[in-house]
C-alpha cells in the first residue's frame, strides 16, 4: 500500500513538474535561428496566411499570439545565457551576451593606416632608430633634474638670454636678437608647413583622389604637374613623339614600356656590339676572379638587414612597403653594379650564399 | 563639395574630439538615424516620423523643416545631410496621390546611399493612441522576424537587414535579464508587413525562466513594398568586409582536445644530455678513484674523509 501509495505522489510530482514546464514551451514545426548578441530571433515557419487575412480584432489577437510565442522562445534562450550578479548579492541579473553573428554592412570603410611622413620614409631607408632620451636633464647651473624642454627647463629660459654673441663672418651693425627671434619664427613656420604638408598627403592618400583634375592656381603641387604636364604630351595624335620640350623639362627617352619589362636586343643588327658582348660573356666566365663584388653585396645586405629591424622595432608593419622602395631606388643608386648585374642571376646567390656564411663567421 | 573635403585643421580640443568622433574606426560608433521630411508630408507620415524617433531616442534626429527632395532621383542632398549630422540611417517621409503615406528607409556607407526601400503605410497606430504605460526610453528592443518571405526573397532579406540595422540600438556586451522590455515584431505574410511592439511582461512560471505575456504598447505598422534600390553586390560585400584586426587574436601553441583538457606546447633547444641536472643519488656518484683515471690524472683532488 505504502508502495502504491508513494508512486502516486512521485506520478503526482511529475504531473505538476510537466504543467509547469508546459506554461513556458512553444511547439514549432521549424526550429528558431537564434542570434543572441542582437537579441534577434528569426522564424522560419509560415504564418496562417488565411487566418491573417481577415482583417480587425482577429487578426491582431493572431499576431500578439505569435509574437508571443516567439518571445518565449527567444526569452528561454536568454536566460539559459550565463548570468551573475552584477554589483554584489543583492544586485540584478545580469546576462553575458555572445558577439552577434548577424552580418551587417558598416557604416565607413576601414581605417587605413596613415602613410609614413616623409621622415620616417627616410629614416627607414638610411636604418635610424628611434634614441629613447630622458624626460629629465641635469642642470649643472641649478644643480638639479630639470626637463629637456618646457617649463623651467635646463639651460633656462631662452627668450630670457642677455647675451647673444655676434658670429663671426656676421655684420657687426645687425641686431642679433632680432636675427635670433626671426630664425626661430622661420623654423616654427617651416615645421607647420611640413606637418600641415604631411597630414594633407596623409588625407590625400586616405580618400584617394586619383588622378584629379588640376586645381586652380595655388594648389598645385610638383608631382601633380609633372603628371599632367607627361599625360599632355603623350596626347597629340603622334604620341607625344614630335612634340618639342618645355625649357627646362629634362629629355625623357620614349620607354613605351614605362621601363617594366626586360627589354632585348634586336636579332639582326650591331654585329660589332653582339661581337663584343660574346667576348666580353665569355671572358667574365673564365676568369678566376668572381665578376659580383662581395664586399659590396654584404655591406648592402647588412644595411637592409638593419633597416628592417629598424622597421620591426617601431612596431609597424610596413617593413614590405620599405623593401619596394628600396628595390625601386636599387637600379639608379649603384652604377658599379650595373655591370656585375648583366651576368644572370645564377651568380647571385652563390655569391650572395658564401658571403652570408662568411659574414656569420666573422 | 570642396568645402566639405577640406582638411579642417581643429583649434581647440572639443573639435579635435567631435573630428575624431566622426572618422572611420575598427569598432564602429552606434549607427544614428535620421528622420526627414519630404516636401508634401502629411499627417500620418510625421506622426509615424515622431514615433520612430521616440523609439530610437538618442541614436535618432529628427528635422523638423519639409526638404522638398526626392530621395530615388537625386541623392545628393541625403548625402549631404548624412555628412552634415553623422548619420548612416535615413527614414524619409513623404505623401503624394500616387504613392499615399510613403515612407523611404535606406542606410549609407561612407556617406554614400548603400540601400534604400521604399514602404507604403496601410494602417497606423500611433503611440499616444494606445493608452498603457510605456517602457523607458533607449531600451534595447528584442527583434523577432516571421515569415519565411523575409528567407525566400532578395528584397525581403535585404529588408531585414535593414530593419535589424535601424532599431538594432548600441551593442552591449552583458544585458539586464529583468530590463528585457520591449520586443519588436515583424510577420511577412500576403505581400504585406505587420510591424508590432509589444511590451514584455515577466510572469512567475514554476521554474527560472518566466512566462512571458505581451502587451500592445508602441507604434503598429502595415507596411506594403513599393520600390527598391538596392546596392549592386560588389559594394554590399565591400560595406560588409571586416578589418582584419576585429578579429579575435589566435593564442598560439595551446590546444584543447574533446574531452577538455588544454595541451600546451613548449619549444626547447636541444640540450647536452649528459650535463642534465637530475635528482641526485648519492650511491651512483662517482668515486673520486674514477674521476681521477676519467680525466686522466689531471689535478686530482684531496679525497674527503666523509
Amino acid at each position: 500500500m505504502a508502495a502504491v501509495r508513494v508512486e502516486a505522489v512521485l506520478a503526482a510530482a511529475e504531473e505538476q513538474e510537466a504543467e509547469k514546464r508546459r506554461s513556458i514551451t512553444v511547439e514549432k514545426e521549424l526550429e528558431l535561428e537564434y542570434d543572441l548578441g542582437n537579441l534577434l530571433a528569426v522564424d522560419r515557419n509560415p504564418p496562417p496566411a488565411a487566418a491573417l487575412r481577415g482583417a480587425g480584432p482577429r487578426r491582431e489577437a493572431l499576431l500578439r499570439a505569435l509574437a508571443r510565442d516567439n518571445t518565449q522562445l527567444l526569452v528561454s534562450r536568454l536566460w539559459e545565457l550565463p548570468a551573475e550578479r552584477a554589483g554584489g548579492a543583492g544586485g540584478p541579473l545580469v546576462a553575458q551576451l555572445p558577439e552577434p553573428t548577424f552580418r551587417l554592412p558598416r557604416e565607413k570603410p576601414a581605417p587605413k593606416p596613415r602613410p609614413p611622413t616623409r621622415w620616417e620614409q627616410f629614416a627607414r631607408l638610411k636604418g635610424i632608430r628611434r634614441k629613447k632620451k630622458t624626460s629629465l636633464v641635469w642642470d649643472e647651473q641649478a644643480k638639479e633634474w630639470r626637463r629637456r624642454w618646457g617649463y623651467k627647463r635646463a639651460g633656462g629660459d631662452p627668450s630670457r638670454a642677455w647675451l647673444a654673441e655676434v658670429p663671426a663672418g656676421a655684420d657687426p651693425e645687425e641686431d642679433q636678437f632680432a636675427r635670433l627671434r626671426r630664425e626661430k619664427r622661420e623654423r616654427v613656420a617651416r615645421n607647420e608647413l611640413n606637418r600641415l604638408r604631411n597630414l594633407a598627403r596623409a588625407h590625400r592618400a586616405g580618400s584617394a583622389v586619383p588622378a584629379a583634375p588640376l586645381h586652380p592656381t595655388g594648389h598645385q603641387d610638383r608631382d601633380e604637374l609633372r603628371r599632367v604636364a607627361r599625360v599632355a604630351r603623350v596626347s597629340t595624335a603622334s604620341l607625344g613623339r614630335f612634340q618639342p620640350r618645355l625649357p627646362k623639362e629634362p629629355a625623357e627617352p620614349p620607354s613605351r614600356s614605362g621601363g617594366k619589362k626586360r627589354r632585348f636586343q634586336p636579332l639582326l643588327g650591331n654585329l660589332a656590339a653582339e661581337r663584343s658582348r660574346q667576348l666580353e660573356l665569355l671572358r667574365d666566365m673564365g676568369s678566376k676572379k668572381p665578376v659580383l663584388d662581395i664586399t659590396r653585396a654584404v655591406n648592402k645586405q647588412l644595411r637592409q638587414e638593419e633597416a628592417e629591424a629598424a622597421a620591426a622595432n617601431k612596431g609597424k608593419k610596413q617593413s614590405k612597403r620599405g623593401k619596394r622602395g628600396r628595390r625601386q631606388q636599387r637600379p639608379g643608386r649603384s652604377g658599379k653594379k650595373s655591370g656585375a648585374r648583366r651576368q644572370p642571376q645564377q651568380q647571385k646567390p652563390a655569391g650572395g650564399g658564401t658571403g652570408g656564411g662568411r659574414r656569420k663567421k666573422a | 563639395m570642396d568645402a566639405l573635403d577640406r582638411v579642417v585643421k581643429p583649434k581647440t580640443k572639443r573639435a579635435k574630439r567631435f573630428l575624431e568622433k566622426r572618422e572611420p574606426k575598427l569598432n564602429e560608433n552606434t549607427k544614428n538615424a535620421m528622420l526627414i521630411k519630404g516636401g508634401n508630408a502629411n499627417l500620418t507620415v510625421t506622426e509615424v516620423l515622431k514615433d520612430i524617433y521616440a523609439v530610437k531616442k538618442p541614436f535618432a534626429v529628427l528635422y523638423k523643416r519639409k526638404n522638398i527632395t526626392r530621395p530615388f532621383e537625386d541623392q545628393t542632398s541625403l548625402e549631404f545631410f548624412s555628412k552634415k549630422s553623422d548619420c548612416s540611417l535615413f527614414l524619409f517621409g513623404s505623401h503624394n496621390k500616387k504613392r499615399p503615406n510613403n515612407l523611404i528607409i535606406g542606410r549609407m556607407f561612407d556617406y554614400h546611399v548603400l540601400d534604400m526601400i521604399e514602404l507604403g503605410v496601410e494602417k497606423f497606430v500611433a503611440l499616444k493612441d494606445i493608452k498603457n504605460s510605456k517602457c523607458p526610453e533607449g531600451t534595447k528592443p528584442m527583434l523577432i522576424f516571421a515569415g519565411d518571405m523575409f528567407d525566400v526573397n532578395e528584397e525581403y532579406r535585404r529588408l531585414k537587414s535593414l530593419l535589424i540595422d535601424f532599431f538594432r540600438g548600441p551593442t552591449v556586451p552583458n544585458i539586464r535579464l529583468a530590463g528585457l522590455e520591449y520586443v519588436l515584431h515583424f510577420t511577412a505574410v500576403d505581400g504585406k508587413i505587420y510591424m508590432r511592439s509589444y511590451k514584455v511582461l515577466l510572469k512567475k512560471s514554476g521554474c527560472k525562466i518566466p512566462r512571458i505575456e505581451l502587451e500592445e504598447m508602441g507604434p503598429s505598422l502595415d507596411l506594403v513594398m513599393r520600390r527598391t534600390h538596392l546596392a549592386s553586390d560588389d559594394l554590399y560585400k565591400l560595406s560588409l568586409k571586416q578589418p582584419k584586426g576585429l578579429k579575435p587574436k589566435k593564442k598560439k601553441n595551446i590546444s584543447h582536445d574533446a574531452l577538455g583538457t588544454t595541451y600546451g606546447r613548449i619549444h626547447m633547444q636541444r640540450q647536452d644530455l649528459s650535463k642534465l641536472q637530475t635528482r641526485k643519488m648519492k650511491g651512483l656518484k662517482k668515486r673520486p678513484a674514477e674521476k681521477s683515471a676519467q680525466d686522466g690524472g689531471a689535478t686530482p683532488k684531496k679525497p674527503k674523509s666523509a
